[in-house]
């Protein structure tokens, strides 16, 4: 009992610049979605039935799920590869891994809008090689977003994935192979659900950050592929609708709440 | 499928960095033997568990398995048993899933499988606990289940570093009695690795002595014990006495006094604790040497006593109870006395 409220003594200052930071300005926004333009729940009624915004929440949802799962499965492999190699090629997957944080969002969308636009990098190189007749699209659209995506992502997964694979402990891998198990066996039956807890972290870190990207799908996404951010960003700065904004905002909170509820279920049923 | 194999060390060596774990180890292990590795903290046992096994390989030396080379194969084509010190079990499956793995690994029957996990399970005591996972079973419990697992898929060589450490003193003399009862009937050979000297004299066929990576003696239990290779392993395995033995115009004397001496040898006479007796006045005839009552220890069926004889030299006695005189206490002048034909020289 002592022990804990030490802790939470502790922990004080710390929750308290929290709750000025977000909880504040969250319950603001709150506000702002049942008070404007007039008092109600009408905007969270727009906001779920309106075609255009159902439209752009789903694809939203849609291109995080496809960017939690190709940034975590790319991930996996890096963190494996980081965990077990040798002491030199660690060093230079560190640099790998690390070098994208250095770089902004910013330049790493025009990064890649140089290299995979109709006239960019790719389409030349794969026309003069005769390989391409017509230029491919691959930007102005959700294809671009996804990679411009999870380029970004790829490096925040793999710290918790590796964190678990350091944390496994070798001697059950050994029991496994003294066993007769083969390597296929040992990483399905044993490697991976002990890792399990790293993917399941690692896959709603890259979500959540996903549902927030707002510099990236506009412009990879060219304006097409528009996303949540970006749409709330329109609703408040360009058109004066700040009370359908805020409840777009408030309804991603929720489910982002709901994900994470639930992954503390998944990550706490491992013990028992 | 089980088919108890015959294991030969030649000139194994284990180099960690410049840190030699193991120096040259060469020994066999017999067909169906039970030999316990016993050594003080850091002596090798668990490297040289983990060479046999195939997780690491020698750095020096020759490892086979009935005649055939044995350094280049992987540890899952050896396929030997091993109890981890620790454990070692799949902590995302129950204490049955975690039985049932090797035998899914060998592709049994499902129906085998269930039947085998079942027994299993009854054998080692664990009725009721099958559906936990190791996170939820005690350190016993745990142990017990690495040990079902090991034993449940029959594999021709069992490996067991320390798989009794974390058991009361009841449940470790039951899994004694329940691994003896298994070597016996399934014939596998038997690796055992212990800190626990009684427990390794009880249980094997043969004892190899560890001391900073050498083997020190392999004999059976009753030789390792009574006559000892060196003074480290007379000392490693239970209270020693050491007398030094002067020689006046040939005949033995210890500290002065002229005693009767039949073993062999010409070092200084060593005797286990039980070997000697206690007598309150100076025996008629019998080699005794009088001393001092320095402490007395009551440990049920037995009494230790430790005494300082008139020349300095410390002796540990152990007596049945019941062979203790009541009336002596902490400063009592008494005489230790032994058999001549008992000890050993060192
Ligand atoms: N991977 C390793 N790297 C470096 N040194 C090691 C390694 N494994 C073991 N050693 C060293 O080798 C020596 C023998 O270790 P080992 O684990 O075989 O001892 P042990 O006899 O099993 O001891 P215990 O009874 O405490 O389990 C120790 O000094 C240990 O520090
Ligand atoms: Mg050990």
């Amino acid at each position: 009992m002592t022990h804990a409220s030490r802790h939470l003594l502790l922990l004080g200052p710390l929750m308290g610049l929290l709750t000025l930071a977000y909880l504040v300005p969250f319950l603001g926004v709150l506000r702002w979605s049942v008070t404007l333009p007039e008092p109600g729940l009408g905007q969270y009624g727009r906001a779920l039935t309106d075609p255009l915004i159902r439209s752009i929440l789903w694809r939203t949802f849609r291109i995080c799920a496809i960017v939690t799962v190709i940034s975590v499965t790319a991930a996996y492999v890096l963190a494996l590869i980081w965990v077990r190699a040798a002491p030199g090629l660690r060093l230079l997957f560190e640099l790998f891994i690390l070098i994208p944080f250095w770089i902004s969002v910013l330049t790493r969308a025009f990064g890649w809008l140089a290299l995979l636009s109709t006239r960019g990098l790719i389409n030349t190189w794969a026309q003069s090689l005769g390989i391409l007749s017509e230029p491919l699209t691959m930007v102005r659209n959700e294809f671009g977003v996804i990679v411009g995506m999870v380029h970004f992502l790829v490096p925040f997964a793999v710290f918790p994935l590796a964190t678990s694979m350091r944390n496994l402990d070798e001697r059950v891998l050994m029991a496994a192979r003294g066993m007769g198990a083969s390597r296929t066996r040992i990483f399905w039956q044993i490697f991976l659900p002990m890792t399990r807890t790293g993917v399941l972290g690692a896959a709603l870190l890259v979500f959540v950050f996903a549902l927030g990207f707002f510099v990236t799908p506009a412009i990879l996404g060219g304006g097409r592929s528009v996303m949540a951010a970006e749409l709330i960003f329109l609703r408040i700065f360009q058109s004066p609708d700040w009370g359908l904004g805020a409840a777009i905002s408030v309804i991603m909170m929720v489910t982002v709440g709901i994900l994470m509820a639930l992954l503390l279920r998944l990550t706490g049923g491992t013990r028992q | 499928m089980t088919q108890a194999a015959e294991i030969e060390a030649r000139g194994i060596g284990k180099m960690f960095g410049n840190f030699a774990a193991l120096s040259d180890v060469s020994f066999t292990i017999g067909r169906g033997e039970f030999l316990t590795l016993l050594g003080p903290s850091g002596s090798g046992k668990t490297t040289f568990l983990t060479l046999l096994a195939g997780f690491e390989a020698p750095t020096s030396g020759q490892l086979l398995l009935d005649g055939r080379d044995l350094t280049a194969t992987p540890p899952e084509t050896r396929g030997f048993g091993m109890v981890f010190q620790g454990y070692a079990l799949f902590p995302h499956m129950t204490a049955e899933e975690n039985i049932a793995f090797p035998l899914k690994v060998q592709r049994r029957s499902a129906a085998d499988i269930r039947a085998r996990v079942a027994a299993m399970i009854e054998l080692m005591g664990l009725g009721g606990h099958g559906h936990k996972r190791p996170s939820g079973l005690s350190g016993g419990q745990q142990q017990r289940v690495a040990l079902a697992r090991a034993l449940a898929y029959e594999p021709p060589v069992l490996l067991l570093d320390e798989p009794f450490s974390a058991l009361d003193k009841n449940l470790r003399g039951q899994m004694q009695d329940e691994v003896r009862r298994l070597h016996r009937e399934l014939g596998t050979t038997f690796v055992f690795v212990t800190h626990d000297q009684s427990e390794a004299l009880a249980l094997s066929s043969r004892v190899a002595i560890f001391e900073k990576g050498r083997l020190q003696q392999i004999a059976p239990p009753r030789e390792v014990y009574d006559a000892p290779a060196n003074r480290f392993v007379a000392e490693f395995l239970g209270d020693i006495n050491i007398l030094p033995v002067d020689l006046q115009a040939g005949r033995p004397q210890v500290e002065g006094r002229a005693v009767a001496i039949v073993t062999p040898g010409t070092g200084p006479l060593a005797l286990r604790p039980e070997y000697m007796g206690l007598a309150t006045s100076e025996p008629v005839t019998g080699n005794a040497l009088p001393a001092h009552l320095d402490d007395l220890t009551y440990q049920g069926a037995e009494t230790r006593l430790a005494l300082t004889t008139r020349g300095g030299l410390s002796l540990i006695l152990r007596l049945p109870t019941a062979d203790v005189p009541q009336s002596l206490t902490p400063g009592s002048e008494v005489w230790a006395t032994w058999d001549s034909a008992r000890g050993f020289r060192l």
